[in-house]
């Protein structure tokens, strides 16, 4: 089946099976290999990508839903050469350490943050309750979000 | 802590450089296996068998290989023909690749397809027909051990039951007078279940045989690269994979917590199938592959007792532990090791005597025995230890701080020979609690503590105060597989003063890219940011035993700066020929040396580094370069004291950790940042398995705890904000005075927990309580006990 997407801005075209996961489509067929996966019962969160704004896990999602519809991955972050609040966060306050769940928690905090701003330290770890992430033991990561929901106050992109 | 003795600019020990390894990670950059793709790849699926113990009477793979895009279905037959159908385990034990006969376990492989593509090489799993006839399953240790029970190693021509071995260690004699004699006794059976490292990423490995050059590059999931190579050559020399013929990369690894150390069939099965093919290959297990058949963690049923003065001195420890190693003892410990260093069992505590024994035992579940981010088996001995202490000075009614604090080994007693024959190295263990006491308030604490008992109300506080025992190893005592277990470091410093340096270790998310960095900086005044290390790749690394046992530091960590000091007497010999001084005359202060009462008259690495190959002295060797290899002298044992306030809810038996405050002393710290990160992982690793985690088998050897569904890694709801602090207290052995952090934590949470929700419960008549403490569990005691309906 023909399958086109709009990837971090950019368009694609591919024809794929219609069982294909959308995971494999990205990884596999578009070689954008940074969205991971770590599970196949939609625990993890590490293959989390944005799918027209909203954060999906894309192990569970067929890359045929996806067609005509708008693609984010980590690799899409970066704009121009600058990072994105998050990323920085992540890299500021250690919020990695093997870097596997990483891509997967940029997504959520990224899509988390676009709704909100000033979220409390609890909001922040319900809202990254579907990522599991096996190294920092999320200190750091609710810290590096922190980070960054106050650059985006600043007026970051 | 001692301030750093470098600028911010150099970077050496002691600054909280951000990582080296985060950019590429944080944009997707990072390469995993499961990144690396090959022109022509094939992909490998595995047949698992759904039964724990069968004969496979036939193997129908014709409805498989009609698939279209599969090319073979490779069985144990096939691989009987190489003689490849099974491998030595780390323990020296053997384990099958693919069975010819009997499938031992549940998710056991039973056959490979190989196909085009990932979805039809499982099309084709799917398609391949096995007949089993079902034999009796022994899943209960116990069992395996009485007379007649079925013996399941029958391909052991000799062996007539289900027992591995028998160790013991310590003076039994000495112990049982002890016991005799004592005023105070304790008794526990103490269960540690069966757990899962769960890394994110699970396991696997890409396969590329170039059968012109007879060259296999194996891109794989592995801590320990180097000696994966030579167990590679050892097992398949025959059919031409010689070492120099082999290379192991391991690239970027999603986590490895001692799962990534063992080799699994699914590896060796893809080797053979891009040997035989010519084609790349490619192998990634699942989820519930990884969480089923990969190798576990403890499985230990223990009983242990200790003895004590009616005031409250603590004279001798008594273990007796059932191992259960699954259907082979594929452990990751040092060959002469068994049970691991489960002999640090006497922990923190100055015992007279002790005496332990373990006995492994066969069962049908999948071979094991790995270490769960912790040094081999110590997170079962202070388990033990600090549950039985808490349970000591409960009997005895006495505060269990106080406890400790009454029996620590004193600071002035370092070095320390335990009773149990470990020396060691240094220690303030009554520091570290009070410490951790002042932290969380613990007199206020008990205070709440009491009042809210007269309210009826659940709270307890609990303590580890626990010692680790890393770094193997010294070589006269640790070896895998008969080979010693060293690490290395080579540095190259270029003309233009910069660096790069490689190990024989690899970095699973600890940092090594930049800790190492760090550790050069410090010891050549070169910026941390100029050095890059390199690892996991066994065509330019020099030999290591790999990462796990937090032996990075201790064993690799000290091999930088040995390195780099023989870097230093060279660069030595070259600044005084550039200043023409003496040797002697020289000042050295990280990054240049200077003549004594002449500090104008200097010369900085980097000149050093462009004079070796430009402007080196007549008899010298130009360039400057060395490596090391260090055999420590002895183990390090950072330690700490950890205290953990938990809520019973008396309705539905949840326990919730209301405060966690770690105190850690690992010795002089390379990167307080880093430091702080594996200590927070560790706790929620320790959290894991007190709550949460366990892998367990009904009757018939059906794993529960399978899939992410039931096998519950915690999230960041149930995970603690964690509080941390530490003290600093260097090994006297190690170069740098450091001792290694990362199982730190993992090793003594655990029993924080556990001791807190009995002390919860203490006055109710609760005295033990198993790990994981599930609401089930909890809710069960509270029955029993006439406080929930």
């Amino acid at each position: 089946m023909r399958v086109e997407v709009t990837i971090n801005r950019e368009r694609y075209a591919s024809d794929v099976e219609p069982r294909l996961l959308l995971v494999h489509l990205i990884r596999d067929v578009l070689r954008l290999t940074g969205t991971h996966i770590g599970c196949d019962t939609t625990h993890c969160g590490a293959c989390t990508v944005l799918l027209d704004g909203r954060p999906v896990k894309s192990c569970t999602v067929f890359a045929v839903q996806a067609h005509g519809r708008e693609l984010m991955t980590v690799e899409g972050l970066e704009q121009d050469g600058n990072l994105h609040p998050v990323q920085e966060g992540f890299m500021q306050e250690h919020g990695l350490q093997c870097g596997y769940c990483t891509p997967g928690m940029l997504m959520t905090s990224y899509a988390f943050l676009r709704k909100a701003k000033d979220p409390t330290e609890d909001e922040i770890r319900l809202a990254i309750s579907g990522n599991l992430c096996r190294c920092t033991g999320y200190v750091n990561i609710v810290k590096a979000i922190q980070h960054a929901a106050a650059r985006l106050r600043q007026g970051g992109t | 802590m001692m301030p750093p003795r470098t600028t911010p600019e150099i970077g050496g020990m002691g600054h909280s450089l951000k990582r080296k390894e985060d950019p590429r990670f944080i944009r997707g950059k990072g390469t995993y296996v499961d990144d690396v793709q090959l022109p022509g790849m094939l992909y490998l699926d595995i047949v698992r068998s759904p039964f724990a113990h069968a004969r496979i009477k036939k193997i129908d793979a014709s409805r498989a290989l009609a698939v279209p895009g599969v090319l073979a279905v490779i069985t144990g037959q096939d691989l009987a023909k190489y003689n490849l159908h099974w491998m030595p385990t780390l323990m020296s034990d053997t384990q099958m690749v693919l069975p010819v006969e009997k499938v031992m376990y549940q998710a056991q492989e039973v056959a490979a397809v190989l196909a085009t593509d990932r979805y039809l090489a499982a099309d084709g799993v799917d398609a391949v027909e096995v007949e089993y006839e079902p034999l009796p399953v022994v899943v209960d240790p116990r069992k395996a051990l009485e007379p007649g029970a079925p013996v399941l190693r029958t391909d052991k021509k000799d062996k007539k039951d289900n027992h591995i071995w028998h160790w013991e260690w310590g003076d039994r004699a000495a112990t049982d007078r002890a016991f005799q004699g004592a005023d105070v006794t304790v008794k526990e059976d103490i269960y540690l279940p069966r757990i899962h490292v769960a890394s994110i990423e699970t396991c696997g490995c890409v396969a590329h045989f170039d059968k012109v050059t007879g060259k296999l590059t194996v891109w794989m999931t592995t801590q320990a690269p180097h000696a994966i190579r030579t167990v590679f050559a050892l097992v398949a020399g025959h059919v031409g994979l010689e070492e120099h013929k082999i290379r192991i990369i391991s690239p970027d690894i999603g986590g490895g917590f001692g799962g990534k150390v063992p080799v699994y069939p699914g590896y060796v099965i893809a080797v053979a199938a891009s040997v035989l093919t010519g084609k790349p290959v490619k192998w990634i297990e699942d989820r519930m592959e990884n969480l089923q058949a990969d190798s576990f963690a403890r499985d230990y049923h223990i009983t242990a007792e200790l003895a004590a003065t009616r005031d409250g001195r603590l004279t001798a420890l008594r273990i007796k532990t059932l191992a259960d190693h699954g259907y082979a003892d594929a452990a990751a410990n040092p060959s002469k090791f068994p049970a691991g260093l489960f002999h640090i069992c006497t922990g923190s505590y100055d015992f007279k005597a002790a005496h332990v024994e373990v006995d492994g035992a066969y069962t049908n579940k999948p071979p094991g025995g790995i270490a769960y981010r912790c040094s081999f088996r110590v997170t079962e001995a202070v388990h033990t230890i600090e549950r039985m202490a808490d349970l000591m000075a409960h009997q005895l009614g006495m505060d269990p701080a106080e406890f400790r604090l009454k029996n620590f080994i004193k600071p002035e007693q370092f070095p320390y020979r335990s009773a149990l024959g470990w020396e060691y190295d240094s220690g303030d263990y009554a520091g570290a609690l009070r410490k951790a006491m002042e932290k969380i308030g613990y007199a206020n604490l008990r205070r709440e503590q009491a009042e809210k008992r007269q309210r009826g109300e659940l709270m307890g506080i609990g303590i580890s105060s626990f010692t680790e025992i890393v770094g193997a190893g010294p070589s006269k005592h640790f070896d895998i597989l008969g080979l010693k277990m060293f690490d290395s470091c080579e540095i190259r410093i270029h003309p233009t003063g910069k660096a790069i340096a490689r190990f024989g270790t690899k970095s699973q998310g600890q940092g090594h890219e930049t800790t190492y960095a760090q550790i050069l900086a410090e010891e050549l005044g070169i910026p941390a940011k100029d050095i890059q290390v390199e690892e996991g790749d066994t065509d330019t690394a020099p030999y290591g035993l790999g990462t796990y046992a937090s032996r990075s530091t201790p064993v690799a960590g000290a091999a930088a700066a040995m390195a780099a000091r023989k870097i230093r007497d060279k660069a030595r010999k070259l600044a005084a020929h550039l200043l023409e001084a003496a040797e002697e005359d020289l000042l050295w202060e990280p990054g240049k040396f200077s003549v004594k009462g002449a500090p104008g008259r200097a010369k900085t690495i980097q000149e050093i580094a462009f004079a070796a190959y430009t402007n080196h002295p007549q008899g010298m060797e130009a360039g400057l370069e060395a490596v090391s290899y260090y055999d420590p002298p002895s183990l390090t044992y950072p330690f700490g004291s950890y205290i953990c306030v938990v809520d019973v809810d008396k309705g539905t038996g949840e326990v919730k950790v209301r405060r966690f405050v770690a105190v850690d002393d690992c010795g002089n710290i390379i990167n307080p940042m880093i430091v702080e990160g594996q200590i927070h992982g560790g706790l929620t690793m320790g959290l894991a398995p007190a709550l949460y985690e366990e892998i367990s088998y009904d009757e018939q050897g059906n794993i529960r705890g399978g899939s992410f569904i039931d096998y519950l890694v915690p999230t960041a709801v149930e995970t603690p904000k964690w509080e941390t602090d530490k003290t600093c207290t260097p090994s006297p052995h190690h170069p740098l005075g450091a001792k290694g952090v990362g199982e730190s934590a993992t090793v003594g949470a655990p029993a924080a927990i556990a001791n807190a929700v009995v002390d919860a419960l203490w006055h109710l008549g609760v005295r033990h309580v198993d790990i994981p403490i599930t609401p089930a569990k909890v809710w069960k005691l509270l029955r029993e006990h006439g406080v929930t309906e």
